[in-house]
């Protein structure tokens, strides 16, 4: 385990809010979210769809549209800077510089009418006022490094020249140019092949550990979290319910929800006859939040209490901490 | 390949086409040659064009007069070998004269076009891009250039500016790019929302590129599409304009200003409509089915 310094903490999310103004009502993706991650670190947001994973990591680089959206409190603290309050040329200048982010699908995040080589150069150009032909150089180099074969020639090719997989280092390659201290990885792996997934998600760890980049790695799938993460957050209607080491919180789920995904996993030693559970009823209407904890209308271990109000952070462990009353009364 | 690709080169590159630069337009430009009308229109466009630039030097190199000459004594006589479309009311040859009027038309035609598509695609773009409230004034600027009539714009125009070549198809331009900034607008509402965009600006690109480099080519296709198509639209106009005296002023000919003459003597003197009047109707049939080919080509539901 690293020691804990502040020099280390690159990204330090406090109480983020983002909530859309649609016309009757507020929607509230992410309703105070709190979450750190350090040099070299890989943290997990685990999360159904709706959940408010990637809106949180679109409002930390500034990228959801405002307005509809506003930020009723919270920091994004980067190298203590915060992100939320710059001004968008500012952040434009961080943005695949030192904060960098690649996307669920490949096949549609490359501009399709231009050369990889005029995609990848120009980030290069715009932040690091590269000439023309280091800016080449140095994204060969970076395409050689993600496993394109033959990147000299490949780099003139178009994306549809390219496989999924492909562009997906593309992507990678693009992202990681400028050797960003934060990379968010939004499901980079839903949209691909099992095989191709484990080589993308292999081909982020080894550069994570080359370039001591930070990652926050948003997916649903709990296999991806448990073999390439660090930390891991679990969020519920825009809120954290359950954050901790992976291991800690593979071996001994605390929250509810986090033991209800956990539970629904298929599992091969189950055998045939085995049944698989799920989690009874649906994800909440953000706009039209249950009262208290939003997830008390499908707990099975749901309190008076509940229904009341919103629970308070248990600390579990030094590192582990769940939101639950529940778990509350028995700590 | 280098020692750090050796972990990952389980993945092949795949497919045939590993050539590079075979590029969206390249596929176009197949599809377009195999529309055998569009490439026949193209060739004919070109050699309009060719005949309309030299043709003028070549009758004068040939029978010493050019589009302004005058033989009043000849007068107006049908086609003959030496005036193959015949001579006009005071006896200029009318081959020079088409020809050169063809070349005042095309340049009108290309130029007006060219800065309507260029206008309209930049405010479009940027109209969509910026949105908001930006975006409701700047189409309620177009709606109201819409609303008035547009021959009374560009007569308008003409008439404060003066009755010069350059600012006739620099008039119809500027009026004529209302179209392709709704057409780029449509284009760029939706291309803006897609994660290519999204992507751009998550790596730190900036508005003027993701405006310049990443939406505009992208919407090329149906701008390219409606500049075809303006091309005989602003022909038509010069046309008209010359038809109303606004146009291209006596002697220069414009194919308009000829037509209008040959229009008011053609139950006498049937040549000085029909050789103008056809040179023109082939010119804009060529255009349009150039157009109509661009078109089909560019739609990527056509691939092969």
């Amino acid at each position: 385990m690293q020691s804990e310094t502040a020099t280390d903490t690159v990204l330090d999310v406090r109480d983020l809010r983002t909530y859309f103004k649609l016309d009757e009502h507020v929607v509230k993706a992410v309703d105070g979210v709190s979450f750190s991650i350090r040099r070299g670190e890989t943290l997990g947001i685990v999360g159904e769809s709706g959940s408010g994973k990637s809106v949180a990591c679109l409002s930390a680089l500034g990228l959801v549209p405002r307005p509809p959206a506003f930020h009723p409190s919270g920091q994004v603290l980067y190298r203590g800077r915060n992100l939320l309050g710059l001004p968008e040329r500012q952040l434009q200048n961080l943005r695949g510089n030192r904060l960098a982010m690649i996307f669920q699908d490949p096949m549609t995040s490359l501009n399709p009418y231009l050369r990889v080589s005029r995609q990848l150069t120009e980030v290069l150009e715009v932040h690091k006022s590269a000439t023309a032909t280091e800016a080449r150089r140095a994204a060969i180099a970076m395409l050689e490094r993600v496993g394109i074969p033959d990147a000299a020639r490949r780099i003139d090719n178009y994306p549809h020249q390219f496989s999924g997989g492909m562009r997906q280092r593309v992507m990678i390659a693009m992202a990681l140019l400028c050797e960003p201290e934060v990379l968010f990885a939004d499901e980079p792996t839903t949209a691909l092949d099992v095989t191709i997934q484990a080589q993308i998600l292999e081909l982020i760890a080894e550069l994570k550990h080359t370039f001591g980049t930070a990652v926050v790695l948003i997916t649903h799938d709990l296999g991806v979290v448990a073999g390439t993460t660090d930390r891991v957050a679990v969020m519920y209607a825009g809120r954290i319910v359950e954050e901790g080491p992976t291991s800690e919180v593979f071996a001994s789920p605390t929250h509810p929800y986090t033991l209800g995904l956990l539970e629904s996993l298929p599992r091969i030693d189950a055998g045939p006859e085995g049944e698989l559970a799920a989690i009874p009823g649906l994800p909440p209407d953000l706009a039209h939040l249950p009262s208290g904890c939003p997830f008390h209308p499908r707990c099975s271990r749901v309190l008076d209490r509940c229904r009341e109000s919103y629970p308070p952070q248990v600390v579990l462990s030094p590192t582990h901490s769940a939101a639950c009353f529940d778990i509350e009364v028995a700590s | 390949m280098t020692i750090h690709a050796a972990p990952h080169s389980v993945e092949r590159p795949t497919g045939p086409d590993l050539e590079p630069g075979t590029s969206l337009w390249q596929d176009a430009w197949k599809r377009l040659r195999k529309n055998h009308v569009a490439v026949a229109s193209g060739w004919i466009l070109l050699f309009l064009a060719a005949a309309c630039l030299v043709g003028p030097p070549i009758v004068a190199g040939t029978w010493g007069y050019d589009y302004e000459t005058q033989d009043l004594a000849y007068g107006p006589r049908p086609p003959t070998w030496e005036h193959p479309f015949g001579t006009d009311f005071y006896g200029r040859d009318l081959l020079t004269r088409v020809l050169y009027g063809g070349r005042v038309s095309l340049t009108v035609g290309f130029l007006a076009a060219a800065v309507a598509a260029t206008i309209g695609t930049v405010y479009g773009a940027v109209s969509s891009y910026a949105g908001g409230n930006v975006d409701s004034v700047m189409m309620r600027i177009v709606d109201i250039l819409y609303a008035l009539p547009y021959m009374f714009l560009v007569i308008i125009l003409v008439t404060i500016l003066g009755k010069n070549l350059v600012l006739v198809f620099l008039t119809l331009g500027a009026v004529g790019w209302l179209l392709t900034a709704r057409v780029v607008r449509g284009q760029v509402m939706s291309l803006k929302e897609q994660d290519f965009i999204l992507a751009a600006r998550s790596l730190g690109t900036r508005p003027g590129s993701i405006v310049f480099r990443h939406l505009i080519p992208n919407t090329l296709g149906p701008v390219i599409v409606t500049f075809t198509l303006t091309v005989p639209a602003m022909i038509l106009q010069e046309a008209f304009l010359s038809f109303l005296g606004l146009g291209v002023q006596a002697p220069r000919p414009s194919l308009g200003a000829l037509i209008n003459d040959g229009a008011s003597q053609m139950l006498v003197f049937w040549w000085t409509l029909a050789f103008p009047g056809g040179v023109m109707a082939l010119m804009l049939m060529a255009l349009n089915f150039l157009g109509d080919g661009v078109r089909d080509a560019l739609d990527p539901r056509m691939k092969n």
